[in-house]
């Protein structure tokens, strides 16, 4: 801000003093920030790149590409990408809901959206089990069709979508509250019809929003052990989560290798996460909105 | 469980802290003496009732006021809790891999810790049995039973939990066993066993829920401990325990950490502690909850609750822990390869 600020003052032969921000403590926040970032959570991480280098690159490369641990990124990212594609659709529906329309009971779900933040993801794991075995209430309706889901990937899955829901409601929520209604108003007056207004004019507006929910909720999938641990089975090949090699590796004590998977995890998460959040910086700018 | 593991964590990383307020302020009396047992799973409530006769003993002999303090989680995760800093005096775990590990890579205690004390370290010793639903409706009376197409075995992952590896290790020592078999036979034989698990819990405690609460599977691979609890606890008109022909005998071992008690002085008590583990007293309570007593007298008091069983030991069929671990659990062991050819 301040440079194009600069730039723009046409200079004149004595020296202008330099630009400060209008808000003051700009360096003293940026210092901390940084600092904090460095303490909270790149000293940790580089301790996990630090760890997997004891392993050489033949080691490394044998710990994350053997079949097992193979077979679990691609159940975990699998998953997690699904699960977030999922909650897109029904988090957007929920904050429609919940933002457009009035009706007795709305504090009431409004509330409930957060528990799967809340609850400790033990127990909600536990509960999912319980309730999707093939005697659980719903697992005893789906078993007559032939359809497994705890103790299976789908089980995966479904402790997937339940603790990611909140995150795309929760930042759909506000901007849709923000969202002005005239423009829809307008639309509609010129002539264009409700879904044209949908995804002309409202969709535009969410959809970054969308993508950071999306993002968020497939960040919390990808490392989920908790909840999933309980639902998933753990049979090797099939339903072994990634977060499970790492625990199997610690219990070797093989912490080298543990660490090695955990790297590979993170940077395919953050490059998921890169390209989701570039993403959204271009359909903002499409839109012109600010990131 | 993940959740304990965190308070463990937290404890270790806190308790140095607590240490430091408090330290100044603790009133100058010797009289009350603090220990922690690092323990597994399924000890819960053995050591409940242990760690309660041992203070009043412990009372009796020095009048110090003693209190006990338990850490219960998988053995391998606890150990590494150990080895992280977690300041146990005494560790009480499901395997002597697990305890080996405290020498190997926190150098706690020494290599020889298992002939400190009698019997191999191991005060109690349990065994592996299956746990089957009432009236035995598939009719499993011994290993070979688990391999009949339509039976359905619960049994936790080895990968990740000690009591699992023991089930295998009984598996494979049973096929082992048999007239003319050899190590290919007994490959195929637990490969074949595997194929019919379909689920892999985590931990012991997790695979008890799944066949018990969740109805899932038709037999449950067990330590004998937690199979007389489950049954006593979930009802016996539930579950009906089946004792194999052949079983390994399960020696969970037990030890004093030395670093630990030194640095806090403690290593009187702690050594107390683990030997009256030995005495007819410890024994019996060993005896009431379901672990088999060393002790000849003791253990004939208990003999009518426990079926007979052909035992043998890890040393005798395996060469020991740490060779039972690195051809069988390690990556690309044995168990890998059962999954690994299975599709």
């Amino acid at each position: 801000m301040s440079q194009s600020t600069s730039l723009t003052l046409p200079s004149a032969s004595h020296v202008v003093p330099r630009q400060r921000s209008v808000l003051p403590g700009f360096r003293l926040s940026l210092g901390f920030t940084l600092f904090w970032l460095g303490l909270i959570v790149l000293i940790p991480l580089s301790a996990v790149a630090f760890k997997t280098l004891e392993l050489g690159w033949p080691g490394f490369w044998s710990a994350v590409t053997s079949p097992r641990v193979l077979a679990s990124f691609r159940l975990s990212f699998g998953v997690a990408l699904i699960a977030a594609a999922i909650n897109a659709v029904f988090g957007l529906v929920f904050a429609w809901v919940l933002v457009r329309y009035t009706f007795p009971g709305k504090r009431l779900l409004d509330a409930l959206v957060d528990l799967p933040f809340a609850l400790p993801t033990a127990v909600a794991g536990i509960a999912l089990t319980a309730i999707y075995a093939e005697n659980g209430w719903i697992g005893s309706l789906l078993a007559p069709l032939g359809i497994k889901v705890a103790f299976t990937p789908l089980g995966v899955l479904v402790a997937a979508v339940f603790i990611g829901l909140p995150f795309v409601v929760r930042t759909v929520q506000p901007v849709l509250e923000d969202l002005d209604r005239e423009l829809e108003e307008a639309a509609a007056s010129l002539g264009a019809s409700r879904w044209q207004i949908f995804v002309r004019v409202v969709w535009p507006v969410l959809t970054p929003a969308v993508l950071t929910g999306v993002a968020l909720a497939f960040a919390r999938a990808v490392g989920e052990y908790g909840s999933m641990i309980f639902i998933a089975g753990n049979v090797p090949m099939v339903s072994e989560i990634a977060p499970l090699m790492i625990i199997t590796k610690l219990e070797q004590y093989d912490y080298a290798g543990a660490t090695a998977i955990a790297l590979v995890m993170l940077l395919a998460s953050f490059a998921i996460l890169l390209a989701i959040n570039s993403l959204q910086a271009w359909t903002a700018r499409r839109t012109g909105r600010p990131a | 469980m993940p959740a304990l593991s965190r308070t463990t964590a937290a404890r270790a990383l806190l308790a140095p802290l607590f240490g430091l307020l408090l330290g100044p302020l603790a009133p100058a009396q010797a009289a009350d003496v603090t220990l922690l047992n690092v323990s597994y799973d399924p000890t819960r409530e053995l050591y409940q009732d242990f760690n309660a006769a041992f203070a009043k003993h412990w009372q009796a002999k020095t009048g110090d006021r003693l209190t006990v303090r338990q850490s219960h989680g998988g053995s391998g995760k606890q150990a590494r809790s150990v080895i992280d800093g977690l300041e146990a005096d005494v560790v009480t775990l499901a395997l002597a891999y697990d305890v080996d590990a405290l020498h190997q890579r926190g150098g706690l205690i020494p290599a020889d810790w298992q002939k400190r004390l009698p019997a191999n370290a191991a005060p109690y010793t349990s065994t592996i049995v299956f746990l089957v639903r009432k009236g035995n409706p598939k009719g499993i009376h011994d290993w070979n039973d688990l391999l009949r197409a339509g039976v359905d075995v619960i049994t936790p992952n080895p990968k990740t939990s000690g009591g699992a590896r023991w089930n295998y290790l009984a598996a494979w020592g049973y096929a082992l066993g048999q007239p003319g078999a050899s190590e290919q036979a007994a490959e195929e034989f637990v490969g074949k066993l595997y194929q019919n698990v379909k689920v892999l819990d985590s931990g012991a405690r997790g695979s008890l829920t799944t066949f018990t609460e969740r109805g899932i599977g038709d037999v449950l691979i067990s330590w004998e401990n937690e199979a007389y609890l489950a049954t006593r606890e979930l009802g016996p008109d539930k579950f009906e325990i089946v004792t194999p022909s052949v079983s390994i005998l399960a020696e969970p071992p037990v030890a004093v950490v030395d670093k630990v008690v030194d640095k806090r002085k403690t290593r009187e008590v702690a050594t107390a502690y683990l030997e009256y583990l030995y005495t007819p007293e410890g024994q019996d309570i060993a005896g009431k909850h379901f672990y088999r007593p060393r002790d000849e007298q003791v253990a004939a008091k208990y003999q009518s609750q426990f079926s007979k069983v052909e035992l043998f030991t890890i040393d005798e069929v395996f060469g020991g822990w740490q060779k039972a671990q690195t051809t069988h659990f390690a990556d690309g062991g044995v168990f890998d390869r059962i999954f690994a050819t299975r599709r």
